[in-house]
């Protein structure tokens, strides 16, 4: 895991000066260019895995005039756990839906195993589960239909799928044949965090998973990522509580946090 | 990996399944523009009065317009919902294709939309004098023409589903290219009154319709990118 958060440094000079630049980072403004470059060497030599599984380079974002972030570079190997933490606004679901391939950040590029994620879109696909902050979930449909559409359009074999095992693992049990419109914000958010059972992405980018889950819930969740990243795959996830069946050294942190002026 | 690669008609059937579904569970997709289609053109007989002339003679251009309008009253719901709920984005990043996701989801629209008002467009031409021998016209541009108003509509849809109040923007968008479907279409039915043959304006619906039916998916997906960026 090697996770650096390079911050360009506006000239500091013109932020003095202007004290109307809204965004300005509050951590490494010291650094100067040459300084951020060594900075990008992989900091933690005993990580022997050579490629990472997903990677950004210079990323900026720019959501509605203002600047979210600028020239972060990450790395994510197979067996981390990510967490991306900062106050409300401050661009971590933007962060996510890039990494995911949804928006195009003003600039830099996100990589799958070292090829950019647009000229290997399939692959990429095939590799990610991203669950966004609107669950997914068609009101009209079943719990089952939902989940097992759901798992069909990203490839699960239709046949080898026990949905009612997957749907206990929710506890949602006796509620397979509800639609969807009779249950819970909970409840749906549930029936798209099933998939994670399923799935077969090595990459999973979550926002806000633990939105409306109760706390057995939450604890069942955080299990089922510690099995996912020891079998190899990675997990990006926000959430503003902590993980607590993690150990603190055990998260990777990507902390956004611009301060206005 | 497992293969993640269904085959096109496989995923085609799932997306047209579930669209079919939700339709049919949510009743009002279905019921609205017929219901629209059919209280316009019965309108027409009540304002214009009775006489079989005047009504016959404007008996094309009252159903086409009518169907054109319940078609675009009926396009909103294309993606709008699935866009709100997030299913959009799952369907987006799914290893399938987005053209095939797309079609499939324009040929829902029109079986739930397009093909009831095919079905009652023959009463309401009765209802409106409709020359005799125009049915057969009437018919045939409607089948072919019908799918073209959903494919063409799916387009502005993509476009105009990120923005909150999308609905005029729509309208304006698609309706200047529903106009040549509309002019060739009633010329048909008009032509066919007098006897002669249609096949030219026919002909030109058909080529709008595998023109539309093989280059919108593709514009669809693109718009729906931009759409969710």
């Amino acid at each position: 895991m090697i996770l650096r958060k390079e911050l360009h440094d506006p000239n500091q000079k013109l932020t003095d000066k202007h004290p109307l630049d809204l965004t300005t980072y509050n951590v490494n403004r010291h650094l100067d260019r040459k300084n951020r470059e060594i900075a990008t060497l992989p900091v933690n030599p005993t990580t022997n895995q050579a490629k990472p599984l997903l990677s950004a380079a210079n990323l900026t974002c720019i959501r509605e005039e203002r600047l979210l972030f600028d020239q972060l570079n990450i790395e994510i190997n197979a067996g981390d756990i990510v967490q991306v933490e900062g106050p409300n606004g401050s661009g971590k679901t933007s962060l996510l839906r890039i990494l995911a391939g949804l928006s195009q950040p003003f600039e830099g590029d996100v990589f799958f195993n070292n090829h950019a994620i647009n000229t290997c879109k399939e692959e990429f696909h095939q590799d990610l589960l991203y669950l966004g902050h609107l669950p997914g979930v068609k009101g009209e449909m079943s719990a089952q239909e939902n989940l097992s559409f759901n798992l069909a359009l990203h490839g699960a074999n239709d046949k080898e799928v026990n949905t009612e095992a997957i749907l206990a693992e929710v506890n949602l049990t006796g509620f397979e044949d509800s639609l969807a419109s009779h249950l819970s914000a909970g409840q749906h958010r549930r029936i798209s965090l099933a998939r994670l059972y399923q799935s077969k992405a090595r990459i999973w980018i979550l926002d806000e998973p633990f939105t409306a889950i109760d706390k057995q819930g939450v604890q069942a969740l955080e299990q089922l990522f510690k099995v996912h990243i020891a079998q190899g795959g990675c997990v990006i996830l926000t959430t503003h509580q902590d993980l607590l069946t993690f150990a603190p050294q055990q998260v990777k942190k990507i902390t956004l946090d611009y301060v206005f002026e | 990996m497992p293969s993640a690669n269904l085959s096109y008609r496989a995923v085609f059937a799932l997306v047209l399944k579930r669209d079919l579904t939700i339709a049919l569970r949510h009743k009002d997709d279905i019921i609205n523009p017929l219901l629209f289609f059919v209280i316009v053109v019965t309108l027409f007989p009540l304002g214009i009065g009775p006489e079989a002339q005047t009504l016959s003679r404007i008996a094309p251009g009252i159903i086409w317009v009518a169907a054109l309008l319940a078609t675009l009253l009926s396009l909103d719901r294309l993606f709008k919902s699935d866009h709100n709920d997030g299913s959009l984005e799952q369907m987006l990043l799914s290893p399938q294709p987005i053209f095939i996701l797309v079609l499939a989801k324009i040929v829902a629209h029109w079986l739930i939309t397009g093909l009831p008002l095919i079905l009652v467009a023959p009463l309401l031409a009765v209802l409106l004098h409709l020359n005799e021998q125009s049915y057969g016209a009437l018919m045939l541009t409607l089948l072919l023409g019908t799918p073209i108003l959903s494919l063409l509509g799916a387009i502005g849809v993509a476009l105009t589903v990120g923005i909150k109040k999308g609905g005029v923007l729509l309208s304006l968008l698609v309706l200047p290219l529903y106009i040549p479907v509309l002019i060739f279409a009633t010329s048909a039915i008009d032509t066919a009154a007098l006897g002669l043959p249609y096949s030219g304006q026919l002909a030109i619906i058909a080529a709008l319709f595998f023109g539309s039916l093989t280059l919108a998916p593709f514009a669809v997906g693109a718009a729906l990118k931009v759409s969710t960026n």
